[in-house]
């Protein structure tokens, strides 16, 4: 990331989402499962958190109750600080004008039968654009992709699944760049995509939350990634946050076990760049 | 979808399927063009009379004859006239008459007939004999007669002043007729039925009706089973349980059971055709139904169709275009089945007396049903009836043979 950034505080904005004892419970009984178990956060306008833990802790589920596709089994999430109530169809459309996602598997998000110049139209035309002309939308959706590195030209007329994985993820986060969403929950947006490219787009994303005070919620088992590029993190094990805070007080000085554990896991190479200053033995 | 498209047709079973039931669908277009009027029209008086070339005997009489010498035509007249069959049951006759024929070779055709005129009389009345065994004896006499007649017919008229016959011209056994120049000749490829009906004109219209009924049943229940499975699998909850307990009553009933009550219900003056095929749809749709839910189920949760949610779009259009278009080549497979067992579903309830109403069009169903009444089957009037199977039996393969090609390409897993 570019280290010119100039960080500006986006921690004490005010409310955005938040939750008190959010739990989800799958199945019954013997098979019962508690993906999330009883977990508190709040998360401000603007902010950029990570969530960060291991494969079936949880993340995506709590992101599906999060963006409201999921219901909670116990708890409650507070959205702009007022009690959320998306129990009609009417509500629930409310709720997602202003919201957005980026699914974790590429493979799966999109629909087969539509080529992705009707994905990228469909984002021009949520956003009120259904009238420009027809160079005024290419143009859009070329400077869209060419923030994630695609070339329009060479996407126009195919189908999302003649991509790869991780273009589609970044076909994924170019209809972010249309939408320019007040809340994007992007859940591991970048696990197949190069690292050079990687930076590069999330270093967009970063931009874009400048511009717009989109708040991201960034979901994602890399704890080094989430200490280059986010204000908070929540740190997920089992269901639980064992730890949140800010990204640098957090990962500086991890407090929990498992914490320690997910820095030291982090590949030696990463530790020289940037995890120098942790001291791991100190405790 | 193109590709799709290519794909299907790529596949040798479905293409099989696919021209048999084309080549079906062309005859029973073209064929009225050629043999047009009311398929229901009774042209015979008699019944069952068997496929070949009618010709017309007034116009054969009435057409200009040549004289041809062939040197087999005696025997093949005495064939014809005299076959294996009659020659056994001769001696049948002579045996329940009590006529001592000693060892009489059946062979032997001259003793055989000085026998038979020595003994036969028709008033005669051998017991055990049924009535209609007498008149077969009457008819074989009276072909056996012209085996004896001389070489020349008289064709005779009658005077009207006097009553006197007058001679109006002679056949002889050499004087022959060109067919083409007969004024009239009915070709009956599959003869007639019980009602004296050309059976191939009957045959080429009752597929169509059939086709059609089975067209309106797969669209009736693919309808029913398609909408009540989207509402099931995608509302879910309460709407779920309802629909499920309706389809539970339906797939507990035994379809067939349920539409002989039904059938019966109505009413034979009520049941036409599309009456019938609604029924059969609305008592069908129950497996569409369940498997359709199941699909959707599954693919309720899938990202894409989250992402369709987030973006704002109506329940409609999330099941128009995220949700159909994945289901779309299983509903066709089912459809495609409903339709032949649509077909199938007719020809039994009109096998039982419950199928349309018989005045208006024939159906593959009637036809059977027809036949059956009519003892087709006892009395060896194979034609009335083969023909329908044969039929049915094409129609119901050529649909699985394109629903099998459908699965191969749509289920790879079966692909070998
Ligand atoms: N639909 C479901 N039904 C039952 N159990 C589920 C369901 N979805 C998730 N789970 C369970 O909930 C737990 C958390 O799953 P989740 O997908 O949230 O993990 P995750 O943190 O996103 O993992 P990953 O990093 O691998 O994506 C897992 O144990 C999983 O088996
Ligand atoms: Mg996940």
């Amino acid at each position: 990331m570019s280290e010119a950034r100039e960080r500006r505080d986006y921690t004490d904005g005010p409310l955005c989402l938040s939750g008190r004892n959010v739990t989800k419970v799958f199945g019954l009984g013997e098979k019962k499962t508690v993906a999330v178990d009883h977990v508190d956060f709040d998360f401000h306008e603007g902010e950029f958190v990570s969530i960060v833990g291991e494969s079936g802790s949880g993340k995506t589920t709590l992101s599906k109750m999060l963006l409201g596709l999921l219901n909670s089994s116990e708890g409650e999430i507070f959205f702009e600080g007022k009690p959320r109530d998306i129990s009609t169809g009417r509500r629930k459309r409310e709720y997602w004008k202003g919201i957005q996602a980026i699914f974790q598997d590429p493979f799966s998000s999109f629909n087969v039968f539509h080529k992705i110049d009707s994905v990228l139209l469909d984002c021009i035309n949520m956003r009120g654009g259904r009238s420009l002309s027809r160079e005024k939308k290419i143009e859009l959706m070329t400077e869209a992709c060419s923030f994630v590195n695609l070339k329009f030209a060479e996407l126009t007329n195919k189908y999302p699944f003649e991509l790869s994985g991780g273009q589609m993820q970044r076909l994924m986060i170019a209809r972010i760049f249309l939408l320019k969403p007040r809340i994007l929950l992007a859940d591991e947006p970048t696990s197949m995509v190069d690292a050079c490219s990687r930076a590069t787009i999330l270093d967009m994303l970063l931009d874009l939350r400048d511009e717009t005070g989109m708040t991201i919620i960034f979901i994602t088992h890399d704890i080094g990634l989430a200490y280059y590029i986010s204000d908070t993190v929540y740190i997920m094990e089992h269901g639980r946050f064992v730890e949140s805070g800010r990204a640098d007080t957090v990962i500086l000085n991890p407090k929990a076990a498992y914490t320690k554990r997910l820095i030291s896991d982090v590949p030696k190479i990463h530790e020289e760049w940037d995890l120098s200053t942790v001291d791991l033995k100190a405790e | 979808m193109k590709h799709t498209l290519r794909q299907v047709f790529h596949s040798s079973k479905f293409l099989v399927g696919f021209i048999i039931f084309l080549l079906i669908l062309l005859t029973i277009w073209i064929y009225p063009f050629f043999n047009p009027g009311n398929p229901l029209e009774m042209i015979g008086v008699g019944t069952f009379a068997r496929p070949g070339s009618y010709v017309s005997l007034y116009d054969a009489l009435n057409t200009s004859t040549e004289t041809l010498r062939l040197a087999d035509a005696d025997d093949k007249r005495l064939d014809k006239l005299l076959s294996d069959t009659d020659r056994i049951s001769m001696l049948d006759w002579f045996d329940s008459a009590g006529v001592d024929v000693g060892d009489l070779d059946i062979e032997d055709t001259d003793t055989l007939l000085d026998l038979w005129f020595a003994n036969y009389s028709s008033d005669l009345k051998p017991a055990g004999m049924t009535n209609a065994k007498r008149n077969y004896y009457k008819r074989l006499n009276n072909s056996l007669m012209q085996v004896r007649a001389a070489d020349t017919l008289t064709i005779t008229d009658v005077d009207e002043a006097t009553g006197d016959p007058v001679t109006k011209g002679t056949v002889t056994k050499t004087d022959y007729v060109n067919i083409g120049q007969v004024a009239n000749v009915k070709r009956l490829p599959l003869g007639t039925d019980n009602f004296g009906r050309d059976v191939l004109k009957e045959l080429v219209s009752a597929t169509g009706t059939s086709i059609i009924i089975g067209l309106i049943a797969g669209v009736v229940a693919t309808l029913i089973g398609l909408t009540l499975g989207l509402l099931a699998g995608y509302v879910g909850g309460l709407a779920d349980d309802i629909i499920m307990f309706i389809t539970n009553i339906f797939t507990v009933i035994p379809s067939f059971v349920l539409l002989i009550l039904i059938s019966y219900s109505i009413g034979q003056e009520q049941r036409g055709a599309s009456v019938v095929a609604i029924v059969i749809g609305f008592t069908s749709w129950t497996w569409t139904a369940r498997s359709v839910r199941s699909q959707v189920i599954s693919l309720r949760n899938r990202d894409h169709v989250n992402l369709s949610k987030l973006s704002g779009h109506s329940l409609v259009r999330i099941i128009a275009t995220d949700i159909l278009p994945y289901i779309a080549s299983y509903v066709v497979m089912a459809f495609i089945l409903q339709v032949s067992s649509g077909i199938l579903s007719e020809a039994q309830l009109s096998l039982l007396g419950l199928g349309p109403k018989t005045t208006v069009t024939p159906t593959l169903g009637l036809m059977m049903n027809w036949a059956m009444l009519y003892s087709a089957h006892t009395n060896g009037s194979w034609w009335a009836y083969f023909p329908v199977i044969l039929t049915i039996t094409l129609i119901s393969f050529s649909l699985n043979l394109m629903n099998t090609g459908l699965d191969q390409v749509f289920n790879p897993t079966l692909r070998d």
